[in-house]
């Protein structure tokens, strides 16, 4: 899976799981400050990439997430780690 | 019993050996699911799995401490692995009482209940919840009791325990309900087991003057009420607490 593929999949998971418009969401845009997502918001998406990716984030990884750009550097790591697809 | 079609379903029902959850994992079993049957006592449960079996069931037994939070992982890999990842019911049952008064209980009184009442749902749910989210379907029942409602003398502990299991209960079932995963509790009130066969014949005559229907309960009238909320058609149905008990309490 390359980069822009996990980048579409994330901003669609972001935009669903936070009632988000789709497309105002970039790279650069902080899940915290820019779409008002909360701690448990956060921590429940990361279950969802989780899922969806069938990856594990770390846990010091996850509490560094501060914008999506950074949600798809993580898992594309995660993705090579694993030597999943 | 009620009629409901479970035919292709998997449930994990724990505290299968006897009493409410042998009676819960009969029903499920004979409404058609693939039960895995969990208890402390091997010999016991395989009798209570051989008996559902020799019934035309699909059950297996599976020996855990659901207080034991490694041996819970490990059972629940188990289990995962024999049903293909998949589990669609999940009746957190095992129970155990310590009763006393509370000027005289002890810790390990107090913490043993706690342990297996209470901190038991919290690991074996946790062990399924991935599952049921991946497959976007699940019916966790817990078993609570109205002792954790209106309290009952002699059972600090157990009611503690089941007034735990009604907030993890409310508060779970919030965190997966977008995940069209229901979760509910059932409040037992006198039901005719083991674990009330052992009381007091003074407190049993006590209790069945209170029980407005004049007469005590049976697994079966808790099976149903589970069949219920384990059904696919039961999925509006979420966060709640229901007393099974004659009336008692009202």
């Amino acid at each position: 899976m390359d980069r822009n593929e996990i980048q579409t999949k994330v901003i669609d998971i972001i935009a669903e799981q936070l009632g988000a418009d789709r497309s105002k969401i970039t790279e650069s845009t902080d899940i915290a400050n820019d779409l008002g997502a909360d701690s448990l918001d956060i921590a429940e998406m990361i279950i969802v990439f989780e899922e969806n990716f069938d990856i594990d984030i770390v846990e010091e990884d996850a509490q560094n997430i501060s914008t999506v750009g950074q949600v798809v550097d993580n898992i594309q790591k995660s993705l090579n780690k694993g030597g999943a697809e | 019993m009620i009629q409901v079609d479970l035919n292709g379903q998997v449930a994990v029902v724990t505290g299968a050996t006897r009493g409410i959850g042998f009676g819960v994992a009969k029903a499920l079993s004979k409404a058609g699911a693939a039960v895995a049957c969990i208890g402390t006592n091997a010999e016991k449960l395989n009798a209570s799995v051989e008996q559902i079996n020799s019934d035309g069931g699909k059950a297996t037994a599976f020996i855990c401490n659901v207080a034991d939070s490694a041996a819970v992982k490990q059972t629940a890999a188990e289990i995962l692995e024999q049903y293909g990842s998949r589990v669609d019911i999940l009746v957190n049952n095992a129970g155990i009482t310590r009763d006393t008064l509370l000027r005289v209980m002890t810790d390990e009184q107090w913490d043993d209940v706690i342990a297996v009442n209470l901190r038991g749902p919290f690991l074996v749910t946790r062990a399924f919840i991935s599952a049921m989210r991946k497959k976007k379907y699940g019916r966790v029942v817990n078993i609570a009791s109205i002792s954790g409602m209106i309290g009952n003398r002699g059972q600090a502990n157990y009611s503690a325990s089941k007034a735990g299991v009604i907030g993890f209960t409310r508060t779970v079932a919030k965190e997966v309900a977008n995940r069209n995963i229901t979760v509910n509790a059932i409040s037992p009130g006198f039901i005719e087991t083991d674990m009330t066969a052992v009381l007091d014949p003074m407190i049993v005559t006590e209790m069945k003057n209170r029980i407005p229907v004049g007469r005590f309960g049976q697994p079966e009238d808790i099976a149903n009420a589970v069949l219920f909320f384990a059904s696919p058609e039961a999925s509006f149905v979420t966060g709640q607490i229901i007393a099974i008990d004659g009336g008692m309490i009202m």
